[in-house]
C-alpha cells in the first residue's frame, strides 16, 4: 500500500525564522517583478504625450481624492485595442511564436543526441564535455552574436567553405534571412536545451535498458520507449527554457534578421525608443507576458499532475 | 522438492543450458575462467558465491549482456553467442528490480509482450494471468513507487515470467526482502517454478537461500566452479575445503593418516590425539577432517570410555540462538572446536554453561575427510 506520511499544517508549523527565510524569495517577486509589472501595465492603459514622463495621466498624490478619481478616469484600454486591430502586432507576435516553436524543435533535434552522447560519455569525461557547453557563456552573447555576421555575410566563412567544398558556385545571401536567425538562435539557446537534458538522461539507470532489450525490445526501439518518455521532464524543461526567452528575442534577429517582418521583440524596441510611444509599448509587453503564461501554465499542470501520479 | 529428479546423474539427459569452457575478463582480472556448466530441464539451478565471485558475470553471459572471451554458451544445443540480448528466449530478473518507473504495473508485465507483438486482448489476458500468479490482482493500474518493496519483487517476478521464458535467470531477486518476507518468497519461488515447470537460474550469495530453493548448487569461487551438486551433498559432501568452510559452519583438523582399512582411518592430529573416520585414504596422506558442528555431542560427564573421538575440555563461549545454542569449547591443547545443540526441550536455565567442564564425542561417520 502506498502509504501517505500525515501532514501537519504546514504554516502553523514554520517557525519564524523558517517563515524570514521563505519570505525572501516573495519579497523578492513582489520588490522586483510585481511591482515593475503594475507600473508596465499602468503605463500600458496611459495615452502618449509630449510631456516627461511621455504619458499621461500621471498619478498626482497631493491632488488628493479626486486626484485620484482623475488619474483612474483617463486610464483607458485604448492601446490594446489598438494592438488588436493593427496587422502590424498581431504579424509580428505570430511571427515570434511561430521562429520559437522552429526553433525549439531544431534545438531539440541538435540537443537531444548532443545530451545522449554526454549522458552515455566515459564518467571521467562527463563533467569536461558540461564545461565546454557552458564554455560559450565565458564570451559576451552580443559579441557572439556579432561574429555569426562574419561568419554568415557574403564572403563570409560559411560561403567561403561551401564554395571551397563545391556545394555552391556562388555566394548565397545568409545574412539577413530568417535562416541566419534561425541559426544564430539555435547556437545561442543550444546550451539551455542540452542541460536539463542531460541531467535527465545521465540520471537515467541503465539496468532498464539492459531490462528493455532482456524483454524483446531492440536496442533502438528502447531509446523511444524508455529513454526519451523518462528524459520527458529534461525535455520539458528544456524546451520551456527555449521557447519562452525566443519568444521575446530582441538581438538575434536584429542583428542577423532580415527587415520584412519584425519579431514582438524588434517591434517593442520600435515602440519604445524610435516612436517614444510608452503607452502601447507597455501593452505590447503586458500582451506578451500574458502568452508566456500559458506554456508555462501547461507544464505547471503536467508537472503536478506527474508529482502527483508519484505519490 | 520432486524426488528422484537427477538429469544431471543420467548420462543420456541433454542439458538445457551448457557452458562450454567459458571465460570472461574484464581487464586483467577474470571474471569468468574456463568454466564448464550444464544446467538442465525443469531444474533450479542455484550459483552461490562470494561477491566477485563470477556468479552474476555468469547470469549476464547467459542473458546476453556479456559476450564470453573464449567458450561458448549453448541453448538448447545451439550456439546463443551471435544472438543480441533482445532474441534469447531467456529472461532476467533484476537485482534492482529494473521496473519502467513511466509505465503501470499492467504496463510493465506487458512490455515483453508487445515486443511480440501479441494482440491486444491476449496481452490484457496474460497480464490478468500474471497478476493472479503473483497475487497482485487490482494493482495492475498502479505505478512502481506506489508499491512496496515486496510487491515491486512481485511485478518484477511477473514481468519476467510473463514471456514464458525457456530459462528464467534471478539475480540476487531476494536480496531487498526483510528475512521473513525472503523465507515466504522462497518457498512460494519454488512452487511457481514446480507448477509453471520452467528452468530457474538463480544467483545467490546466501547459502540458506540457495540451499532452501535449489535441486543443484553450484558453489562458485574466483570464476571457477568449485563444486556443483545437490545441497545435500554440498553440506554433507563438500569437495574442499573452501567449499566446507563457504557453507555453514565447519570445524576443520589438520592431520595426518595413521592406519587405513575396512573403510575406516585413523588420524593423528598436531598434537597427537587420534580420531576414527569413515573414509578410504592412503595411509600418511596429509589431510583435513571436516566436522560440522551439529553432529558433535556434548556430554556434561565424562564419556563412556567406549566413546568414538572423545574429546575433553570446557565451555569457552557460548550462544543461544532459540532453536539450537552453539557452544565453543576449548580443549585441553587450548584448540577451539564448535559444537552445536538443538534445543529439544524448553528450559528455564541451560544445561551446560560458561567454563563447565565437558566430553565431546562424534560418531565415524560425522565427519569427512578432505585432502585438499
Amino acid at each position: 500500500m502506498a502509504r501517505r506520511p500525515l501532514r501537519t499544517d504546514r504554516g502553523s508549523a514554520l517557525s519564524l525564522g523558517a517563515k524570514l527565510i521563505v519570505a525572501v524569495p516573495y519579497l523578492w517577486l513582489i520588490g522586483f517583478f510585481l511591482v515593475p509589472f503594475v507600473i508596465v501595465i499602468k503605463i500600458s492603459l496611459s495615452e502618449t504625450a509630449i510631456a516627461q514622463p511621455p504619458y499621461a495621466p500621471v498619478l498626482d498624490i497631493a491632488g488628493g481624492w479626486q486626484g485620484i478619481r482623475d488619474f483612474l478616469g483617463g486610464l483607458s484600454f485604448a492601446n490594446y485595442i489598438t494592438i488588436a486591430d493593427d496587422d502590424l502586432y498581431v504579424l509580428s507576435y505570430l511571427k515570434s511564436l511561430k521562429v520559437a516553436a522552429v526553433s525549439t524543435v531544431m534545438l531539440l533535434l541538435c540537443g537531444l543526441p548532443l545530451a545522449y552522447a554526454m549522458a552515455r560519455a566515459p564518467r571521467a569525461a562527463r563533467p569536461l564535455l558540461v564545461t565546454l557547453v557552458v564554455l560559450p557563456f565565458w564570451t559576451s552573447f552580443l559579441i557572439r552574436v556579432y561574429a555569426w555576421i562574419n561568419i554568415l555575410q557574403r564572403d563570409g566563412l560559411l560561403n567561403q567553405a561551401l564554395l571551397w567544398v563545391g556545394l555552391i558556385d556562388q555566394p548565397t545571401t545568409w545574412l539577413a534571412t530568417d535562416t541566419a536567425v534561425y541559426i544564430g538562435l539555435v547556437y545561442s539557446y543550444l546550451p539551455f536545451m542540452v542541460l536539463p537534458l542531460y541531467a535527465s538522461l545521465e540520471k537515467l539507470d541503465e539496468t532498464l535498458l539492459e531490462a528493455a532489450a532482456d524483454l524483446g525490445c531492440p536496442r533502438w526501439k528502447a531509446f523511444f520507449v524508455v529513454t526519451i518518455p523518462l528524459a520527458l521532464p529534461g525535455l520539458g524543461a528544456g524546451a520551456l527554457l527555449c521557447f519562452i526567452p525566443i519568444v521575446g528575442e530582441f538581438v538575434v534577429p536584429d542583428l542577423l534578421g532580415g527587415s520584412d517582418a519584425a519579431m514582438i521583440g524588434q517591434t517593442l524596441w520600435t515602440e519604445f525608443f524610435a516612436n517614444r510611444d510608452w503607452p502601447v509599448a507597455s501593452a505590447v509587453a503586458v500582451v506578451l507576458v500574458g502568452l508566456l503564461m500559458m506554456p508555462i501554465a501547461v507544464y505547471q499542470h503536467l508537472q503536478t499532475r506527474e508529482i502527483a501520479g508519484r505519490r | 522438492m520432486r524426488r528422484g529428479f537427477a538429469p544431471w546423474s543420467d548420462p543420456t539427459a541433454a542439458p538445457l543450458v551448457r557452458f562450454e569452457n567459458i571465460s570472461k575478463r574484464f581487464g586483467d582480472i577474470a571474471a569468468v575462467d574456463r568454466l564448464s556448466l550444464d544446467v538442465y530441464r525443469n531444474e533450479f539451478f542455484a550459483l552461490l558465491g562470494p561477491s566477485g565471485c563470477g556468479k552474476t558475470t555468469l547470469l549476464r553471459l547467459l542473458a546476453g549482456f556479456e559476450m564470453p572471451d573464449e567458450g561458448r554458451v549453448l541453448l538448447d544445443g545451439c550456439d546463443i553467442a551471435a544472438m543480441p540480448p533482445h532474441r534469447r528466449p531467456v529472461n532476467m530478473m533484476f537485482q534492482s528490480y529494473a521496473l519502467f518507473p513511466h509505465l503501470s504495473v499492467a504496463g510493465n508485465i506487458a512490455f515483453g509482450l508487445r515486443q511480440d507483438r501479441l494482440a491486444r486482448a491476449a496481452i490484457s489476458a496474460r497480464v490478468d494471468e500474471m497478476l493472479a500468479l503473483v497475487k497482485l490482482e487490482g494493482f495492475g493500474g498502479r505505478r512502481p513507487d506506489q508499491l512496496s518493496g515486496g510487491q515491486r519483487q512481485r511485478v518484477a517476478l511477473a514481468r519476467s515470467l510473463a514471456k514464458r521464458p525457456q530459462v528464467l535467470l534471478l539475480d540476487e531477486p531476494m536480496a531487498a526482502l526483510d528475512k521473513k518476507l525472503r523465507e515466504e518468497t522462497q518457498f512460494e519461488l519454488m512452487d511457481l517454478q514446480a507448477r509453471l515447470g520452467l528452468t530457474f537460474v538463480i544467483v545467490t550469495h546466501d547459502q540458506e537461500e540457495a540451499m532452501t530453493v535449489a535441486h543443484r548448487i553450484a558453489v562458485m569461487n574466483k570464476g571457477r566452479i568449485v563444486q556443483a551438486a545437490p545441497p545435500a551433498d554440498i553440506y554433507e559432501q563438500p569437495r574442499s575445503r573452501w567449499v566446507a568452510e563457504f557453507v555453514g559452519d565447519i570445524n576443520l583438523i589438520e592431520g595426518v593418516v595413521l592406519e587405513s582399512g575396512a573403510g575406516e582411518v585413523v588420524i593423528r592430529d598436531k598434537v597427537g590425539r587420534r580420531y576414527r573416520v569413515a573414509a578410504n585414504i592412503a595411509v600418511g596422506s596429509q589431510i583435513f577432517v571436516a566436522l560440522r558442528p551439529e553432529k558433535i555431542r556434548i556430554l556434561a560427564a565424562p564419556a563412556p570410555p567406549d566413546a568414538p573421538n572423545a574429546m575433553h575440555g570446557r565451555i569457552w563461549d557460548m550462544g543461544y540462538l532459540g532453536g539450537v545454542s552453539i557452544y565453543k569449547v576449548r580443549l585441553d591443547d587450548g584448540s577451539i572446536v564448535k559444537a552445536s545443540v538443538a534445543n529439544i526441550a524448553r528450559r528455564t536455565g541451560q544445561a551446560i554453561g560458561a567454563d563447565d567442564e565437558v566430553w565431546l564425542s562424534w560418531l565415524p561417520d560425522a565427519a569427512v575427510v578432505l585432502a585438499s
